[in-house]
């Protein structure tokens, strides 16, 4: 089956006056037609500028996509779309939902107005029937009263129901592939719990696919069927969502997994932390990326960038303890949530 | 967490009773942040309150260090009621009690030098001076995992998990017995998250402190608190030791709040049935008599809509607020 | 490519004297500030012009051979010349001496004015905002009844009680003009008094004076500045204005307005005794007007990268 989107060797810096800011450095992945995705690291691991140059929104300058990265979505390759082409792809091929559901919907527009506005631009549709549709998509969203509240303001709306209305907007022109920069991060929980319920629904509904952005390794647990860590601009890991909860091989996803308390386990010792900070991206490190915080590291990591290892078809890792030459070292997580001493 | 842990003797270093705190929005409409929240941390314990927002947590906390003045209700720190307190008695009680915020980015003065955001506290309660002054900053900075040339740099050179380090140190530095800690590393990403958790269980450890740990996220309230307290629309509706919480919920929004956290594990995750809360948190303007839960709940009652549940033991030191018991 | 050898594979682990090294350089909030100017090629070209009056003010009347009051009536109304570089007035004397001269007054008035706004207003607004309520409701009534006032009523009445001179004017000046300041400050500093850090710095004990001028109006200096840019150059008009009307500086002390009184008066025939002092004028409040609004970009703090 032909991919959905390829992305090949993508590298993307900023130029910034203090100089030029790698943000990612060099990534290869896929996604197929209605697989989700989740794209997991910390701030400034270039998951969100990896999202925004799937979707052309990254200004250049003072961005800049390097030469030798390819995006190809449904075999075209939208590094090279003009603004005319990129408009057309973004809203109906491809959509993305933003974390903050307060400052990202217009206060000044109804919302069912909103949501037409997509219709009415990529469908040709006429107004009254965008309108229509505009409701329907409320109702697929599970708001209530769909029709009196498409005559409402956002203001008027919860930060929960904001985010639906979100997705709804994103979800009207039924896209191919839904991009979410941490949808649910700055939601109460139990209404975290209802819109991850409701992307699964509209998932399996419409077929779209989902590359979720996130460092909240539950939300990826329950929604996510493959799953890419990332680290510094790189991919240090990949695989589907068991690969990685239960044969995790990077030392980073070691020490993230173990970093997150567990609500069904009795845990006694502390929680691992990984010393300082990641490095600072305007003069990225020469070798791995996580080598001056990884308790694991050798003299060529220092050296070089891991090469990455084929674990199994789905299981790839960017990590020197891969190496024919390198020591064994079980793995200290996994299966149960066992902790290691960090 | 072993060494610490309390006998049922400790001393109450912080008791609060019936306390309220409302707020007027508007002409008519009345803000119900606090409504009637009673509870007691003991010395040398983590009092974890959790919630989803607008349940008053922050309030809470607020109120009891004297931030928001209180509707009514005591705080009562060490023996000394709280509320009444002159000036100078204000002073001392901001030398025991402090306080950890959530935005790493707002709670620093963007203008002041590191070094000086830490020694305000010392400048304000006159403890060191000169050269003194200069070391102890440099040992508190080193104490949250940072250097001495971090005293001169501003604010927005440091990361977020590096600026809540110096949040921490400034709390620190006036040699508090009480921290409230209100949200302190929701703003921050998952591995800072146990960096700064795990620094402030050492420093508990090493001085003996005694916290007051804010959050909505559970698993993290759970991992440092001792017990826990679940607040919903500005009322306490369940309180106990943390295992005991987390292993036997009572209350159906303790319930249903567990319920809803994602858990890193894929095989359980997709075999949990979770409880969905229908609906929306309801606003705490104006609200209607009776359980303040009562409108997403499922097994409410006649009586849930008229009389509020008062909080009983119904346990051993696990309480409920809920009409079913 | 590195030399991939099996002595490279041991464990060594991390040290972490680097984990919280900062590589940036230290750059504090007016370094960038000053970065961003430069980049505002209009700014700085205003800032050297005004750097440029300014020196000329200060040190023409030092070392120009001619004396600003000295008359000579063999050279009445001369165009420019070689000797006379602005030419002379109807009183002989010479133009170019005293247009720096009068600059001096002009300047002196304006920042001197400025300054004495700014302490005023910073105190006033940041008591009133700082303190709300009833306080602020009071403080502001009173700010608005001083601001109805016609201020030129106001400055024609001092000038008639006070001896006529620069300080009088400045007082002049200053009586009403203060509560622009104020009301910018008291904004500022309600809208800045609910910051988490100010909540801090209470919670650790500091007082309201403490907390007024060592955290809140700290924080407003970038509005502060601009304003002054922005004010000082009204202060010169104003002068102009008020030198215009007869009530400014005394004969032979002069100031741009009042050289432009005498200029206009023999504007026909002489307009050289116009142009020179108006085009100061003109110069001095434009350059300032536009390093205002350089200075506005380059200090706000949300625009910084």
């Amino acid at each position: 089956m032909a991919k959905l989107l390829e992305v090949r060797d993508l590298r993307v810096s900023y130029h910034t006056y203090a100089g030029e800011v790698q943000s990612v450095r060099g990534i290869s992945f896929d996604v197929d037609k209605g697989e989700s995705l989740a794209i997991v690291g910390e701030s400034g691991c270039g998951k969100t500028v990896t999202a925004k140059t799937i979707i052309g929104l990254i200004q250049t300058p003072p961005g800049e996509i390097k030469k030798g990265s390819s995006v190809h979505f449904d075999g075209k390759d939208i590094l090279k779309f003009t603004n005319k082409e990129l408009e057309q792809y973004r809203g109906s091929e491809v959509s993305m939902v933003f974390q903050d559901p307060m400052t990202s919907l217009n206060p000044t527009m109804k919302v069912g107005n909103q949501i037409a506005e997509s219709l009415i631009i990529h469908n040709g549709m006429s107004k009254k029937e965008a309108l229509k549709e505009a409701v329907k998509m409320l109702e697929l969203v599970e708001i209530p009263n769909a029709e009196s509240r498409a005559k409402q303001y956002p203001h008027e709306f919860s930060g929960g129901m904001r985010q639906r209305v979100m997705i709804a907007i994103a979800l009207a022109c039924n896209p191919k592939l839904l991009l979410a920069d941490e949808p649910t991060t700055a939601l109460d929980v139990t209404i975290q719990a209802q819109i991850i319920d409701l992307m699964k629904d509209l998932q399996k509904k419409l077929g779209t696919a989902i590359i979720l952005i996130t460092h909240d390794l539950g939300v990826v647990a329950d929604i996510a069927k493959n799953v890419i860590v990332m680290y510094s601009g790189q991919i240090v890991e990949r695989g589907n969502t068991d690969d990685i909860f239960y044969y995790p091989q990077h030392p980073y996803t070691w020490a993230l997994l173990s970093s997150v308390p567990r609500l069904d386990l009795n845990q006694k010792e502390d929680l691992t932390s990984i010393q300082g900070t990641p490095p600072d991206l305007l003069a990225p490190p020469v070798g791995c990326p996580f080598a001056s915080r990884c308790n694991y590291c050798m003299q060529i990591c220092r050296e070089a960038i891991p090469e990455v290892t084929e674990i199994s078809d789905t299981h790839k890792v960017q990590c020197w303890l891969h190496h024919p030459y390198a020591p064994k070292v079980d793995i200290p997580i996994g299966n149960g949530g066992n902790k290691i001493v960090y | 967490m072993e060494g610490t842990r309390l006998s049922t003797n400790q001393k109450e270093l912080l008791v609060v009773k019936n306390l309220k705190k409302y707020f007027r929005v508007g002409s008519k409409s009345i803000l119900k942040a606090v409504d009637d929240v009673s509870f007691v941390v003991k010395e040398g314990e983590t009092l974890g309150l959790v919630g989803e927002s607008g349940c008053g947590k922050t309030t809470t906390g607020r109120t009891i260090l004297g931030m928001y003045p209180a509707t009514s209700g005591e705080v009562i720190f060490d023996g000394i009621n709280v509320q009444n307190l002159d000036k100078r008695g204000k002073k001392e009680f901001s030398k025991r009690a402090q306080i950890i915020f959530q935005d790493p980015y707002a709670s620093l003065n963007p203008r002041m030098t590191v070094g000086d955001i830490i020694g305000e506290g010392i400048d304000i309660h006159h403890l060191y001076t000169g050269k003194e002054r200069t070391e102890k900053i440099y040992e508190l900075l080193g104490s949250v995992g940072l250097n001495k040339e971090h005293a001169s740099r501003f604010p927005h050179e440091f990361s977020g998990g590096q600026r809540q380090r110096v949040g921490i140190a400034r709390a620190f530095a006036v040699e508090p017995d009480f921290i409230v800690c209100d949200e302190p590393i929701s703003a921050l990403d998952v591995s800072i998250q146990a960096q700064v958790v795990n620094l402030l269980i050492k420093l508990q450890r090493e001085k003996g402190l005694t916290y007051l740990f804010i959050a909505h996220d559970l698993s993290m309230v759970k991992h440092i608190s001792d017990r826990v307290g679940v607040m919903y629309l500005g009322t306490l509706v369940e309180l106990a030791s943390s295992a005991e919480l987390y292993k036997k919920p009572l209350h159906p929004y303790t319930q249903a709040l567990l319920s809803a956290i994602p858990i890193p594990d894929p095989d359980i995750e997709r075999s949990r049935q979770r409880i969905v809360l229908e609906g929306d948190v309801p606003s705490p303007i104006n609200p209607k008599p009776g359980c303040r839960f009562r409108a997403r709940c499922k097994y409410a009652k006649p009586i849930c809509s008229e009389v509020m549940p008062e909080l009983k033991e119904v346990d051993k030191d696990h309480f409920v607020a809920c009409h079913l018991y | 490519m590195v030399d991939v050898n099996k002595d490279k594979f041991v464990i060594i682990g991390c040290k972490d004297k680097d984990a919280e090294a900062i590589v940036r350089p230290n750059l504090s909030f007016w370094q960038d500030a000053w970065r961003r100017l430069k980049q505002n090629k209009v700014a700085i070209l205003s800032l050297g012009i005004l750097l440029v009056i300014i020196v000329l003010t200060i040190f023409v009347p030092i070392f120009s051979k001619q004396d600003f009051s000295e008359q000579n009536y063999e050279l009445l109304n001369q165009r420019p010349s070689a000797q006379h570089w602005f030419g002379t007035d109807n009183l002989g004397r010479d133009l170019f001496v005293r247009v720096w001269k009068g600059g001096r007054v002009s300047l002196i008035i304006g920042f001197v004015g400025t300054f004495i706004e700014l302490v005023v207003g910073c105190i006033y607004g940041g008591i009133s905002g700082y303190f709300g309520g009833k306080v602020d409701m009071v403080m502001m009534r009173i700010a608005e009844v001083v601001a109805s006032v016609p201020y030129l009523l106001v400055v024609i009445l001092l000038l008639l009680v006070l001896p006529k001179g620069v300080f009088t004017l400045i007082l002049a000046l200053c009586i009403t003009g203060w509560v622009g300041i104020a009301r910018l400050i008291r904004g500022q500093v309600m809208q800045l008094k609910g910051s988490e850090y100010i909540l801090a710095a209470k919670a650790l004990g500091a007082n309201s004076s403490r907390v007024l001028f060592k955290h809140l109006i700290p924080n407003t200096i970038g509005i502060i500045i601009v304003y002054m840019t922005m004010d000082v150059p009204g202060f010169i008009f104003d002068e102009a204005f008020l030198s215009f009307l007869g009530l400014g500086v005394q004969s032979p002390d002069t100031s741009w307005g009042a050289l432009v009184f005498e200029g206009q008066g023999v504007m026909t025939n002489h307009p050289h005794e116009l142009i020179f002092p108006a085009l100061a004028i003109c110069l001095t409040v434009l350059a300032f007007n536009l390093l205002g609004d350089g200075l506005r970009d380059a200090l706000d703090p949300k625009l910084r990268q």
